[in-house]
């Protein structure tokens, strides 16, 4: 019996009734990754500690019994493994293997689930294509040559050709959403603090959050279950008490309030993404939800504002590469200072250099005020503006992205700015800190498209509540991409 | 032309908590290289700091004494520049919202008090090592110093000369020992400063061009190297040239001050607010709980001392200017019946020996169990004053203890009259001429006998018993 698309609950009943083992399992999962090799969705694979943990699984050696024991699991490559390689997708980690793993990894991991490999990216996260990535590009499943998005671009693909059930993802401006929007798969970025940041390395470290993707709301709500939690490593994740996911995702969502951003003009879409956006609001409305027309007056300045503090943070976080005391030192220096400039010309690739420079920019003596704290500044005033609109509406309801997946090379090659834009719908809720999801809702063009749904801080519930309920009634989430051409 | 100078100084003061600033790694000075170290203190990827609050309650009693603000709610921002010994390339210090703002020391010299004030006072962590000369062709990196947490004070530029630097420099000393907040070991890099001098034509208000003297880390070197930099100053600007403002460097081998960089090639430090911290937030209960658990200061202890154990005032003053001293004194006083005494050999012989070697009595070998034993000994009449000087030497070269040295050394002294009367008769016999001198009115030769006792006894004779007994036969 195939194990390929299944979902997690679908896995977890085969493992319960027996008809598969949990090695068994395994050993399907790594035959998968090796047929879709094209896909170029892993960067490093962890295939003999996976089987020995499935073994210990099946020999009853794991007393935790969890939604995830048994189940097969991509880690975004951002994610420090202890004793597994870590590369961010980046040359100058290509030999790093960290000592520790990940809140993240290791809570996944204490559940039971079996780290199968380490998912390609873009570079250190920077990029909405995986274009940026120094092992390759990522197919996007549906379609050969075009991007799976980004930066969660391997897990995204990993799930979406039924290799795994789910991945981890991390989201700064769209990185989970809008990936999982171009592949036809759920993701979902948490309210900033809901999951640790300790051991997943840092981009852009206020905008930072760690996700699932997988292949519903259900999956991702386990998912997010095993995940959240305070950690006193991280004094940003948040002291609250995270409530089961699952509890409250069955119940009726009618009388629900979904705001409509008057800002977005959704005119300006291709038209059949406007018409996906459209059946979806009438199949809400169908359910019982309200739709509310809302403003977020600040909202257009939402993408200058980002790209004003990502790279700032980017460029402070990143200094750590220097080439003393990890990962890669170019062999062409002859002092200090080329040391540092060798190493992270070689080290770095193009899209994290521009990042590094933009940064630096706007921190330097005399532009700190102009960019940086203004854009601290405006910050506060978009996340105001969602503050306010909450008191009418308990979701909003935006397109993930303003177009499908694109072919390589057709964005950012020449203008990387183009590419900043596909960030458009998602990164607001970066920057405002709170949770939204990307579930799946219908093609264009043989290509998915996502729909998001933004929701109050730490109010996961209503989004997954309100994504499974839609799940439960369509079968946009159910599609499978042929794979004809892998 | 006359000159006036003008000095602002910062100081680094590590603080004395047993884990450093953002990581649980351990403090302790003189490790083997690298061992104290974890994942955030080598910056790996992925790890993330978090606070030390034992740091700001040491930050807050330094503000508390000095009556300074406290903000209570204060943030950390990150200062950016690639070093190898930093190993996150930037280093998390405080900017904007210090946790100390404001205060003032007193200071005292020949020319009596003045008042320095404190700008602020912001908590930082500390940089690694970079050792340039052990390993040929390489420098290599010690990251057990990383993330230690430093104190920095910042004067206002207040001080008008070298001998001030030096008298601010040991207020500041006495002060965040008797806080308890640091063991102000100068030698190990506790207490280390930069010096920004400048100077002006007198009644001139323009301030002159700065110079920095960095990491100064002994009174001695503050007070040659600044007054180093003023002459240089001086004969610069007599000689028309101008200053250059830049940071120096002390070469305490040649005394003298030479560049390590000019300002142009400064780094831009790209200072901004740390976003893996949340504002550390002090609340009113912590606060009052520093202020009832505040430790004793000098003048307290001084008359504490005058009061109790009824010390005399000089004595008293000296022992609690040092809070080693201090706190030596008061752990040897629990044993010891003549607290006079014990006080009269802390400030006599045993501040000498410390000032010779320039160290404090908690860089001796020295203890508090040996020296009550010591002056105990002294006290019950088992050895003289002049014995114990000889025990205190050996002591303080190997630490050992009083009573062993006594026994290896055959040291007890000799009270008993049998034995003294028996060395007198024999010393009288062997100077007959001498006696018949003396009995002839020559009283100065009663000395003469009392050195013979001595001497023969090598001085373990009680010199009481010596002198009665001896009047006793000289009369005869």
């Amino acid at each position: 019996m195939s194990i390929q698309f299944k979902s997690i609950l679908e896995l977890k009943s085969m493992l319960n009734s027996k008809t598969i083992s949990s090695s068994e399992l395994i050993e399907e999962t790594f035959k998968l990754t090796k047929d879709l090799k094209d896909l170029n969705c892993f960067v490093t694979m962890n295939e003999d500690s996976a089987k020995q943990k499935a073994k210990q699984i099946d020999q009853g050696k794991y007393k935790n019994n969890s939604y995830l024991t048994g189940i097969p699991l991509g880690q975004k490559d951002l994610f420090c493994t202890e004793g597994l390689r870590t590369t961010c997708a980046s040359k100058i980690l290509s030999n790093f293997i960290p000592p520790y793993s990940a809140t993240v990894v290791k809570k996944l991991e204490d559940s039971g689930s079996i780290t199968i490999g380490k998912t390609n990216m873009d570079e250190f996260a920077m990029g909405s294509s995986n274009e940026t990535s120094f092992y390759g590009n990522v197919h996007n499943p549906w379609k050969r040559n075009y991007v799976p998005g980004g930066s969660s671009g391997g897990s995204a693909a990993a799930v979406a050709a039924g290799i795994v059930p789910a991945s981890t993802g991390t989201d700064t401006g769209g990185s989970i959403r809008q990936p999982a929007a171009h592949c036809g798969i759920t993701g979902m970025k948490p309210t900033y603090g809901k999951v640790s940041r300790w051991g997943m390395v840092a981009f852009a470290s206020s905008l930072d959050q760690a996700g699932p993707l997988a292949r519903s709301a259900e999956d991702c709500a386990i998912m997010l279950n095993e995940m959240s939690g305070h950690d006193l490593k991280d004094t940003t994740s948040l002291d609250v008490e995270h409530t089961d996911l699952l509890r409250s995702i069955n119940n009726p969502i009618k009388g629900i309030k979904i705001g409509i951003v008057k800002e977005f003009n959704l005119n300006d879409l291709d038209s059949k993404i406007q018409e996906r956006f459209q059946d979806s609001k009438k199949l809400f409305e169908k359910l019982g939800a309200k739709f509310i027309k809302i403003s977020l007056q600040n909202i257009s300045a939402s993408v200058p504002t980002y790209y004003s503090i990502a790279p700032a943070e980017c460029s402070s976080n990143l200094s750590r590469f220097d080439g003393v005391k990890f990962g890669h030192r170019s062999k062409n220096s002859n002092n200090l200072n080329d040391l540092y400039i060798q190493s992270r010309s070689e080290g770095f690739g193009d899209e994290v250099k521009r990042r590094i420079l933009i940064g630096t920019y706007a921190l330097s003596a005399g532009y700190y005020d102009a960019y940086y704290k203004k854009a601290q500044q405006v910050r506060r005033l978009i996340k105001n503006d969602f503050e306010s609109a909450f008191e009418t509406v308990d979701l909003i309801m935006t397109p993930t992205s303003p177009n499908t997946a694109f072919e390589f090379d057709s964005k950012g090659a020449q203008n990387p700015v183009e590419l900043y834009l596909e960030d458009l719908f998602t990164i607001s809720s970066n920057l405002a800190g709170l949770p939204a999801i990307s579930i799946p809702h219908g093609m264009v063009d043989n290509l998915p498209v996502g729909l998001q749904l933004i929701g109050n801080f730490l109010r996961e519930d209503k989004i997954l509540n309100a994504a499974h309920v839609f799940q439960k009634n369509s079968e946009f989430h159910l599609a499978k991409p042929s794979l004809e051409d892998f | 032309m006359t000159w006036e100078t003008v000095i602002g100084i910062e100081t680094h003061v590590q603080l004395s908590t047993k884990t450093k600033l953002f990581s649980r790694a351990s403090t302790t000075f003189g490790q083997n290289p690298n061992t104290n170290v974890n994942l955030i203190d080598c910056g790996l990827p992925g790890v993330l700091p978090s606070v030390n609050k034992e740091a700001f309650y040491k930050a807050i009693r330094f503000g508390l004494a000095i009556g300074a603000k406290i903000n209570q709610t204060s943030i950390f921002d990150r200062k950016n520049y690639f070093y190898p010994d930093l190993p996150k390339g930037y280093q998390i210090t405080q900017m904007d919202l210090p946790i100390v703002l404001g205060g003032s020391v007193e200071i005292k010299t020949k020319e009596g008090t003045k008042i320095i004030n404190v700008t602020r006072a912001h908590l930082e962590e500390d940089a690694g090592k970079s050792i340039h000369d052990e390993f040929d062709g390489y420098s290599a990196i010690d990251l057990n110093r990383a993330g230690t947490p430093l104190l920095e004070i910042v004067s206002e530029p207040e001080i008008s000369n070298a001998k001030e630097a030096v008298a601010y420099m040991k207020a500041l000393h006495q002060l965040v020992t008797f806080l308890d907040i640091s063991d102000g070991k100068m030698s190990q890099g506790s207490l280390r400063c930069d010096a920004n001098v400048s100077i002006k034509k007198k009644g001139e208000t323009k301030l002159g061009t700065r110079t920095e003297i960095k990491n100064i880390n002994s009174f001695k070197f503050i007070e040659k190297a600044i007054n180093f930099e003023i002459n240089r100053q001086i004969k610069e600007l007599e000689n028309a040239n101008s200053i250059t403002q830049e940071t120096r460097l002390y070469d305490s081998m040649k005394d003298e001050t030479r560049p390590m960089r000019s300002k142009e090639f400064a780094n831009d430090y790209r200072y901004f607010p740390e976003p893996d911290l949340l504002p550390v937030v002090i609340s009113d209960k912590e606060l009052k709980k520093i202020k009832e658990t505040f430790p004793e200061l000098p003048k307290e202890k001084l008359n504490r001392y005058v009061d109790e154990y009824k010390i005399p005032d000089n004595d008293a003053k000296i022992l609690s200017s040092s809070k080693s001293l201090a706190d030596f004194f008061e752990v040897s006083l629990e044993n010891v019946e003549d607290k006079g005494l014990l006080a009269k050999f802390l400030v006599g012989d045993i501040s000498s020996l410390l000032n010779k070697e320039l160290i404090e009595i908690n860089e001796s070998n020295l203890t508090p169990e040996n020296i009550s034993k010591l002056i105990n000994l002294i006290s019950d009449g088992t050895i003289s004053g002049k014995i114990a000087k000889v025990i205190l030497d050996k002591t303080w070269k190997k630490g050992s203890k009083p009573e062993e040295i006594i026994e290896k050394e055959g040291l007890t002294q000799i009270s008993d009259d049998k034995e003294i009367k028996k060395i007198i008769e024999q010393i009288l016999k062997e100077n007959s001429n001498q006696v018949k001198a003396y009995l002839a009115g020559k009283e100065k030769l009663f000395g003469f006998f009392v050195g013979q006792v001595m001497k023969l006894t090598q001085g373990k004779a009680n010199p009481k018993t010596v002198n009665s007994i001896l009047k006793e036969k000289l009369k005869k």
